[in-house]
């Protein structure tokens, strides 16, 4: 077995796993503070990428369109939590769940209503390929755009974390992902923290768009991105910040290993289920996930 | 003709637990079934047969399937559209592989397989539950299509993987035309539905309900959970297995692995939302619903475009179904959680009080 | 209580020094005692005394990390729900777990899931011994049902009923089980005093009319003292006291724990 080559697919493998943390860090944002699991941050992401991009074709400058398009999911975080999360606050997890699916939906046809379903190009001025002086110093190919991918996922974690730590509204949050009756009494209504979470969730979404769009171009399969993270959330824990990332590490480096070594044995193709199948093993082994605890329900 | 119990008394417990209790229900399930069986396909289009009473009831079963599986058991499957696919390429193989077996036996073992599938997918709920189960399906969609795709064999090697489906002939006679593959899809799915319907008001059906809505509780009471777990997903798989081997053979004729994509998974779900989970006149409504919708749908777009005068693209249509569609569901979740089921259940509620509320 | 139907017997069950934890919670500890046939046992101790994870231990809920259950002679180190129930345990539990989605009549109908035959197929298919197997237990059901008095809710589904009549219904359907040990986690709490009395009046109607033994937690101490044989008292998972109304009444440790404290 050739070792460097061994290293550039783990490598690889783990850089494009960051990529699926990004998506998987919206689900658990959203479900550590409001107990959804919303199916529909695949659609967000798609949503965010194409808002940006069509608003850079239109001739505007491109920090400008950044902001233009965080309002634009600040306002649709807004609007899922009136009309959509609101009047379903007391029914179970299910019910919610199904309803983001519907969500799903709208925001899939409302994007391409609205700007057309062709595919775009995106251009981050950062070049999906190999650092040259690492190929020639060691033979190992690293994407200076899956580097770059990933600095911008730690700068995202980073800034989330600085949120929730020292932002009051991050320390309310906080407080409604360990205890929603506790929440309350910081004095912050739990639909406002709802709207922001859910804004917060459609920043990432958007970060994440930006990323998998330079990478993939800004098209419908963009929304599949979110079935990806799936797998990292089984593996991680719907709660757990360092479970997408670490979650998301593994999925991608096994992923990568699995395709190139065993995939040719079987057929190749196999990355459409094989994350699925490692966090299912994982699971039969670990029900409670990387860093969950182990619960024993109460009766 | 009022709609009323008064007077019909049941004097034993077997008369209070036929299917319908009340004789004015009993005449409409009769009248129901004389349109379907005999009305429809004597006076029925072959458009309106073949496009969408053959699907309408193929997606009823494989709703009831799913429904078997979440609405009952409890269990939230996102693999409906694999084990459709495993029911409609194993059918497909037997016929090839087997041909004397004959169409009937042929669609029973492919059902069989998908619920021998179901019950390998099925293994992982016996230590996750809710959405880590749901994703856990997701792992069976993908896997499947995956197989399909790549096993030559599963496909006769075919180009593209596109089969094409046999003939059928039963007893040596062709169900070749569209009245007959509706009333061949009828008589299935009414069997189908009428043995789901007395395995739910039995010890079986009980038992899924409870680990549905208490688990523990099932447990300590003697519920078996691995046993009543997996049952429920190899009945629910059969069901969508057969119904796949239909959509293949009734319905869609030639047949490509991407029909059974997540999409497909999401539709039937969304039948047994909007008809009701835990029901099985539900899964029905809910298949009607999302069947007609498109057509009403798109006679509605038709009718405002030609007031209009304008042509409406067709993208901007499809966008707008896939709205409409997400709204409902949201909507219906919203307004009556139990569905359309449940609306038809309140109203026959109502009318057995009409006009006296008392 | 005179002339009983069916006096206290012999020892049906006992419970050999089991510890439980939960991470750093020690829920019980080396708790040791037995229950007679035919006897009405109660379990006392303050709030998270253990209590309910006693029960909760004896039906193979939880799983102990110490200590054997002895039922009829068999031992048990590790109980399985399944086991215990083919056992004849049956069991209610404090925070009422009925089937929420159905009717009072399938609630107790599931009650008898042990005692059906009848596989699967046969009932899809609605065939004579299916049919009749349904038939005969919804006899029995029905003589349960008016045993405990609900006979105007049985189509109504759990979810609506009074909190009362649920915890009616959720022991007429440990009882459809037909039972030879009852455990029951406190089937008093939450009611007025009426029902109370009512239910009351079952729990030892039960006893009286099937000799079934009786495991009960109860916080009422009146109730307690009034239709229990022997007592547990149970403290921060210690066991402080055993013995009948009367000692227990007068024993310093139980009485600086619990009966001190005001409930
Ligand atoms: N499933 C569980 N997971 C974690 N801790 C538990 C669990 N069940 C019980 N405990 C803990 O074990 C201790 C004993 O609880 P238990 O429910 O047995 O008390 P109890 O005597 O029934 O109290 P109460 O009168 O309030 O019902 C408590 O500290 C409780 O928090
Ligand atoms: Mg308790």
């Amino acid at each position: 077995m050739n070792v460097a080559f061994f290293f550039e697919v783990l490598i690889g493998g783990l850089l494009a796993g960051v990529m699926y943390s990004l998506v998987a860090l919206g689900f658990v944002l959203i479900y550590k503070a409001s107990g959804v699991f919303n199916f529909a941050q695949g659609a967000m992401v798609f949503f965010a990428a194409l808002t940006f991009i069509s608003l850079v074709e239109r001739g505007l400058n491109f920090w400008l369109a950044l902001v233009v398009t965080l309002a634009v999911m600040v306002v649709l975080g807004i609007a899922i939590e009136k009309v959509v999360l609101r009047p379903l606050v007391n029914q179970p997890p299910i019910t919610l769940f199904m309803a983001t699916i519907g969500l799903t939906f709208v925001l899939e046809g409302l994007s391409q209503l609205v700007w057309g379903s062709q595919p775009h190009g995106l251009e981050l001025g950062i070049q999906d390929v190999p650092m040259e002086w690492l190929s020639q110093s060691t033979g190992i190919n690293i994407s200076q755009f899956d580097i770059f991918a990933a600095g911008v996922a730690g700068l995202l974690v980073a800034v989330l974390a600085l949120f929730f730590q020292y932002t009051r509204i991050g320390r309310a949050l906080r407080a409604v992902a360990d205890d929603h009756q506790a929440a309350l009494s910081v004095g912050i209504p739990l639909k406002h923290i709802w709207a922001i979470v859910w804004s917060v969730a459609g920043f990432v979404a958007l970060v994440a768009g930006l990323m998998w769009g330079a990478r993939n171009g800004v098209q419908y399969a963009l929304t599949f991105i979110a079935l990806k993270a799936l797998p990292v959330l089984i593996l991680g824990g719907f709660e757990s910040v360092l479970g997408a990332i670490v979650g998301g590490l593994i999925i991608g480096a096994s992923e990568k290993l699995a395709e190139v070594y065993i995939g040719p044995m079987v057929g190749g193709g196999i990355e459409s289920w094989f994350a699925y199948v490692v966090a299912l093993l994982f699971l039969l082994v670990r029900p409670q996930g990387l860093f969950g605890e182990k619960i024993i329900d109460r009766v | 003709m009022f709609y009323r119990e008064a007077g019909q008394f049941k004097s034993s417990y077997a008369e209070d637990q036929q299917i319908f209790p009340i004789r004015q229900d009993r005449i409409g399930i009769t009248a129901l079934l004389l349109v379907v069986f005999v009305a429809v396909p004597l006076l029925g289009d072959q458009y309106w047969l073949s496009a969408i009473f053959t699907p309408l009831l193929i997606f009823a079963l494989a709703a009831l399937g799913l429904n078997i599986l979440t609405g009952y058991a409890g269990q939230l499957s996102l693999g409906t559209a694999a084990f459709m696919a495993v029911g409609a390429f194993m059918a497909y193989n037997f016929m090839l592989r087997l041909p004397w077996l004959g169409v009937i036996p042929s669609f029973i073992l492919a059902g069989l397989c998908a619920a021998a599938v179901g019950v390998v997918f099925g293994l992982p709920s016996l230590r996750i539950k809710g959405f880590y189960l749901a994703v856990a399906t997701l792992a069976c969609q993908f896997f499947v299509l995956w197989a399909i795709q790549r096993w030559g064999w599963i496909t006769n090697y075919s180009a593209s993987g596109v089969i094409t489906a046999q003939k059928m002939v039963i007893l040596g006679f062709p169900f070749d035309t569209p009245a007959l593959k509706y009333l061949l899809t009828l008589s299935i799915v009414t069997l189908l539905a009428l043995l789901a319907k007395n395995l739910m008001r039995s010890e079986t059906g009980r038992a899924f309900m409870a680990v549905r809505d208490m688990d523990v509780a099932a447990e300590v009471i003697g519920i078996r959970m691995m046993h009543t777990k997996l049952l429920a997903f190899a009945i629910s798989s059969f069901y969508c297995g057969v119904a796949g081997a239909m959509y293949a053979f009734c319905y869609l004729g030639t047949v490509e692995p991407e029909a059974f994509t997540l999409d497909l998974s999401f539709r039937v779900l969304f039948m047994i939302i909007i008809g009701g989970t835990g029901s099985i006149l539900g899964s029905f409504i809910g298949a009607a619903f999302i069947t007609l919708l498109p057509i009403f749908l798109n006679v509605m777009f038709g009718g405002i475009s030609h007031l209009l005068g304008v042509e409406i693209p067709h993208a901007v249509i499809s966008n707008l179904e896939l709205i409409i569609f997400g709204a409902l569901i949201i909507f219906f979740l919203i307004v009556e959680p139990h569905g359309l089921a449940r609306l038809w259940q309140i109203a026959k509620e109502k009318l057995r009080l009409w006009p006296f509320p008392h | 209580m005179s002339a009983r139907a069916h006096p206290v017997g012999e020892v049906v069950l006992s419970v050999e020094n089991v510890s439980l934890s939960f991470g750093g919670v020690k829920a019980l500890q080396g708790i040791t005692f037995d229950v007679r046939e035919h006897e009405v046992r109660a379990i006392i101790g303050p709030n998270g005394a253990g209590k309910s994870s006693m029960l909760n231990v004896i039906n193979g809920v939880y799983h102990p990390q110490q200590g054997t259950i002895k039922l009829r002679g068999r031992e048990f180190h590790d109980m399985n729900s399944h086991e215990a129930a083919k056992m004849g345990i049956a069991r209610t539990f404090q925070n009422i777990a009925l089937f929420k989605g159905m009717s009072v009549l399938d609630n107790i109908m599931t009650g008898r899931n042990l005692k059906m035959r009848c596989n699967f197929l046969q009932q899809a298919l609605w065939i004579g011994p299916a049919r009749r197997e349904e038939m005969a237990h919804r006899r029995a059901v029905e003589e349960v049902i008016d045993f405990m008095e609900i006979q105007h809710i049985r189509k109504t589904p759990v979810g609506k009923l009074a909190y009362g009549l649920q915890k009616r219904v959720e022991l007429a359907r440990a009882l459809a089980a037909e039972p030879t040990l009852l455990l029951l986690d406190e089937p008093m709490a939450g009611m007025n005093l009426e029902e109370k009395q009512d239910m009351c009046r079952f729990v030892l109607d039960v006893n009286d009319h099937f000799g079934t033994t009786i495991v009960l937690i109860e916080h009422d101490m009146g109730v307690v003292m009034d239709i229990s044989d022997r007592v547990v008292v149970l403290d921060y998972g210690k066991k402080i006291g055993d013995g009948t109304p009367d000692q227990i009444r007068t024993n310093q440790a139980v009485i600086d724990a619990y009966l001190g404290v005001a409930h």
